[in-house]
């Protein structure tokens, strides 16, 4: 079949999407695509662009990974814009020259900001927010200054603000309208967040018109209308979008009077075969500047252009409904927010807490027409829900959002009719959900999020989601079982108790008498975590089953070389020691990076290298420190009474004394611990699984605190402890810990879902509930006492050295590492595309 | 998909390799995973890099299986691949090539 050609303008998220669909549907066979990019990169995340600010890398911002397209047989040009097109002959040519014939083009070209025409913004100084060049410009000359503004309180605005203060910049937003987001919220709404933004440091000016931009050939600042004046130094212009429809323009495509491309239900232009679709495209006389409406559009074009036997889809408009997490506060609007049609509003504030609700309710009290959600937005799956389903509303309405959402006062999903949409960010109903767990077998929230999409999004419908899956698992009789893997059909707990039962000591006893098949990736570890931390034998006894880190020692990271982390115990360490790290760092060319843990990360050792690394450190007084283990890995600590004058324990001292007690335990999920000297807390002890903070009569122990992707302060469990009490409890914790919770479960969820909670836990640790008490402590005793640096059990042994080498049938090194200089250390080179496998 | 003569290369006798494990054979230029899949009693071997990031690592991954399906699961992210099929089993469409592996007398071949 010969293939028709088609060509993508445009290489952004609304593009990228529309190429994913085609290839979803099958179009790779139809098509010979071409995708042109504007941008040097591939298709990435411009709403969470922000986050370039913090993370200064592109990486987490890519929406697929570097061989993605080609593995598509998809081919993409980048820096490569089309400048002209031929409508008649069909075909265009970029900026390189390139010639490409086509059957079939479509527009995804976007918008570019809208930079307002005042005399002056042409100063230097003066950027906008729209891609990573334009970041990096800005982060560059932020360097230089110390107080920025930015002009437009819109959403992206916000987000500039936002990444302007975490740059530590004063941060003024400058708003012609009388109030932030005048798009989406009323006036109560914006007032709410704006003293929600005023609080981190953020001024905000509203109502203000710009009369005069000041400086000759730096921006200096605004005049304004009213006679006032801001002085600043730098400006972020986020004004709104205009379409990027110059090109559809010159080929004589037909345009809207303000700009866009006109296109139909089919998002089809006046040519035959010329679609446009996102932010460029103007459907019913409406720019959508989102990017779910974006996705709307080309899953209604991809479908079309590869099913064109089937009834054709067809794009009526999207709900513009949002919900996101500006600047830390929850914001969420819907429909007629702002009430536009005759209504009843219902409206919640409270200033003190910085909340706002609105309802917008239809005149006879019936349906939803919208609302507003500040400062808390649990409500809003559930209100969505009515909203987009015109379901008939409670009695009384604002029960819906008066007090806490809880789950129980959730709206029940599976009263929906299937064609119920649940996720507006990406289109999915709750038929699409049903089939995802049907015919995909998808029976956790996960793979229904990546199958179907739903919730992959804002998150706002997650609670919806889930409550559809366990409505469902459980109609088709699954019961949502805690099994290990299809290996075990035990849950971690479960099989503690039996390998301790049955005194099982290796996996292959384990699976022959409690399981079946040959294990994996999830059973292996979770088996080998557990006979750790039962029968604490040296690990590489049971090499077969640990991960790669635990296999090696060592953490794997990018390039396959591996990082070395010695214990330094409470984060003290003599100056002999730390020149010992030195002349090993340097002997082996070892990227060094202090962690948060008070340690030094030795990075970019071959696997070859570690046992001679490790018998240097050894050699030099070190120890293993465990860093690759899902063990007890630190005890942080400030210096405490002994040097700060506000200290009024020795926390380093009793730091140490812990570290070296539970040092490279092995337990479900790894261990961070910490003790402060005083309530000021500069070791975050609270950040931790355990911390310890003095107090003038002893010690205040917290418990189940981690930092990670969802940081939870720990809890206090008992106060002004001794230490000998405090170990006690610390070592019935922990123990109890191990044996009961799931696999790579931390000590915060595992407490959360404990039954009965923290109350329940110092009944049993603090008064012996369970009557286990002895044994927990005769079992940590028996860790404490077993305790082995595994590094030196692989130096004394040349038989455990033969496993650290690279080939099996050569002595070279791996000639696929390779390594580049930056600010005087190595790093691996990155991941590129053509450095990849090829076939 | 190999369609040249294949050959047969000597890796080295079964004592070397690692039961229920991997190691790296070096075969030319090439980098290839040998895996002795002792439980089974079968052997495999595939490309040592894993196509996501092109790191030479699938030899360090665990060996395992879905559904009695023999498979083996990159150290870097857990994608899991088929040792029989090489087709990527968590969903995306990487694919790694696998070839034969002979033991004859104690000792341990690649057919490639």
């Amino acid at each position: 079949m010969i293939k028709r050609k088609l060509v993508v303008i445009g290489n952004g998220m609304v593009g990228h999407r529309f190429c994913e669909k085609l290839v979803e549907f099958g179009g790779t066979d139809k098509f010979e695509i071409t995708v042109l990019g504007e941008e040097p990169r591939r298709a990435y995340d411009r709403v969470h662009l922000s986050e370039y600010f913090t993370d200064k890398s592109a990486d987490s911002l890519y929406l697929c990974a570097p061989d993605w397209y080609r593995s598509n047989g998809i081919k993409l040009l980048l820096s490569e814009p089309a400048i002209s097109i031929d409508t008649i002959k069909r075909k265009l040519i970029t900026n390189l020259g390139t010639e490409l014939e086509f059957d079939e083009l479509i527009f995804a070209t976007g918008s570019s900001p809208f930079v307002p025409p005042l005399e002056g913004l042409n100063k230097e100084g003066v950027f906008v927010y729209r891609t990573i060049e334009d970041l990096e410009q800005t982060l560059e000359y932020g360097k230089k200054i110390k107080k920025a503004a930015v002009l437009g309180g819109g959403l992206l605005g916000l987000e500039a603000a936002k990444a302007l203060v975490d740059l530590g910049k004063e941060t003024h937003v400058v708003e012609f309208a009388p109030r932030l987001m005048p798009r989406q919220l009323d006036e109560g709404g914006a007032s709410i967040l704006k003293a929600k933004i005023e609080e981190i440091g953020v001024e905000i000016h509203l109502n203000k018109q710009t009369e005069k931009v000041l400086g000759t050939s730096k921006i200096e600042g605004f005049e304004f209308k009213d006679g006032g004046s801001l002085k600043f130094d730098m400006l972020i212009v986020s004004a709104g979008i205009r379409p990027r429809d110059e090109l559809a323009r010159l080929a004589g495509i037909a345009v809207g009077e303000r700009g866009g491309i006109i296109v139909d239900d089919g998002m089809g232009t006046n040519v035959y075969g010329i679609y446009a679709l996102g932010e460029v495209a103007l459907h019913r006389n409406f720019i959508y500047g989102l990017v779910a409406p974006g996705y709307e559009m080309a899953d209604t074009l991809a479908f079309n252009l590869c099913s064109p036997g089937n009834k054709p889809k067809v794009y009526v408009g999207s709900d513009l409904s949002t919900k996101l997490k500006l600047i830390g506060v929850e914001v969420a609007s819907f429909g007629d927010a702002l009430g536009e049609k005759e209504h009843i509003p219902i409206v919640f504030k409270n200033p003190r807490s910085g909340v706002y609700k609105k309802l917008v309710i239809s005149p006879d009290g019936k349906y939803l027409l919208g609302g507003i959600l500040v400062g808390d937005a649990k409500a809003y799956g559930n209100l969505l829900s009515f909203y987009l389903n015109k379901i008939e509303l409670p009695e009384e309405p604002e029960t819906l959002i008066v007090g806490s959402v809880s789950s129980e006062n959730l709206f029940g999903a599976d009263s929906l009719p299937e064609e119920a949409k649940i996720c507006s960010c990406n289109n999915v109903s709750k038929g699409d959900i049903l089939s995802a767990i049907r015919d995909k077998e998808c029976y956790d929230i996960t793979s229904v999020k990546n199958c179907s999409k739903a919730g992959s999004g804002c998150g706002g419908c997650l609670p919806q989601v889930t409550s559809i899956l366990k409505a469902e698992l459980k109609l088709q009789g699954k019961v949502v079982t805690e099994y290990l893997c299809e290996h075990f059909k035990y849950s971690r707990k479960e099989l503690f108790q039996v390998i301790k039962v049955k005194s099982l000591k290796s996996f292959p006893d384990v699976i022959k008498e409690i399981g079946r098949g040959n294990g994996c990736e999830v059973c292996k570890p979770a088996v080998a975590s557990i006979i750790a931390s039962i029968w604490n034998e040296p690990i590489l006894k049971h090499r077969e089953i640990q991960d790669t880190n635990d296999k090696y020692l060592a953490n794997i990271q990018r390039g396959g070389t591996y990082s070395v982390v010695p214990r330094i115990p409470g984060g003290e360490i003599t100056p002999d020691k730390l020149i010992a790290i030195g002349d090993v760092a340097k002997k082996y060319n070892l990227y060094c990076k202090i962690t948060g843990g008070q340690r030094i990360d030795l990075l970019g050792a071959r696997i070859d290298q570690l046992p001679l690394i490790w018998k240097d450190l050894i050699d030099s007084g070190f120890e293993s420190g465990h860093a690759y283990g899902k063990a007890m890995r630190t005890v942080k600590s400030c210096v405490g009474s002994t040097w700060c004058r506000f200290g009024v324990q020795d926390s380093t001292s009793f730091a140490i004394k812990l570290e070296e007690r539970y040092r490279g335990i092995r337990a479900p999920h790894k261990l961070k611990c910490g003790v402060s000297g005083c309530i000021r807390e500069c070791a975050e002890a609270r950040g931790k699984d355990f911390g310890i903070i003095a107090t003038e009569r002893g010690w205040n122990l917290y418990i189940g605190g981690n930092g990670g992707v969802n940081p939870k302060h720990a809890l206090l469990f008992a106060e002004d402890l001794d230490e000998d009490t405090c170990i006690k409890y610390i070592d019935r914790y922990m123990m109890f810990y191990i044996r009961t919770a799931d696999k790579l479960m931390r000590t915060s969820t595992w407490l959360e879902q404990l039954e009965g909670g923290i109350e329940y836990l110092k009944d049993v640790v603090i008064n012996d509930r369970l009557g286990i008490n002895s044994q927990l402590e005769e079992e940590m005793n028996s860790l404490v006492n077993t305790y082995l640096c595994e590094w030196k059990d692989v130096v004394d042994d040349p038989e455990k050295q033969k496993k650290f080498k690279h080939f099996i049938n050569a002595s070279d090194t791996d000639p696929n590492i390779k390594f580049i200089e930056e600010r005087g250390q190595i790093r691996p080179a990155d991941w590129v595309s053509d450095q990849l496998v090829k076939s | 998909m190999q369609t040249n003569i294949k050959n047969k290369i000597l890796i080295g006798p079964i004592t070397d390799f690692e039961a229920e494990g991997g190691v790296t054979a070096k075969v030319g230029e090439k980098q290839i995973a040998i895996f002795f899949f002792q439980s089974r009693n079968e052997w495999y071997a595939c490309d040592n890099a894993c196509p996501h990031t092109g790191d030479m690592v699938l030899s360090r991954g665990f060996l395992g299986d879905t559904n009695g399906d023999p498979k083996i699961v990159c150290p870097l992210h857990k994608r899991n691949f088929s040792l029989t099929s090489g087709e990527c089993l968590s969903g995306e469409k990487y694919k790694i090539n696998t070839y034969p592996v002979l033991v004859e007398n104690g000792f341990v071949y690649l057919e490639i």
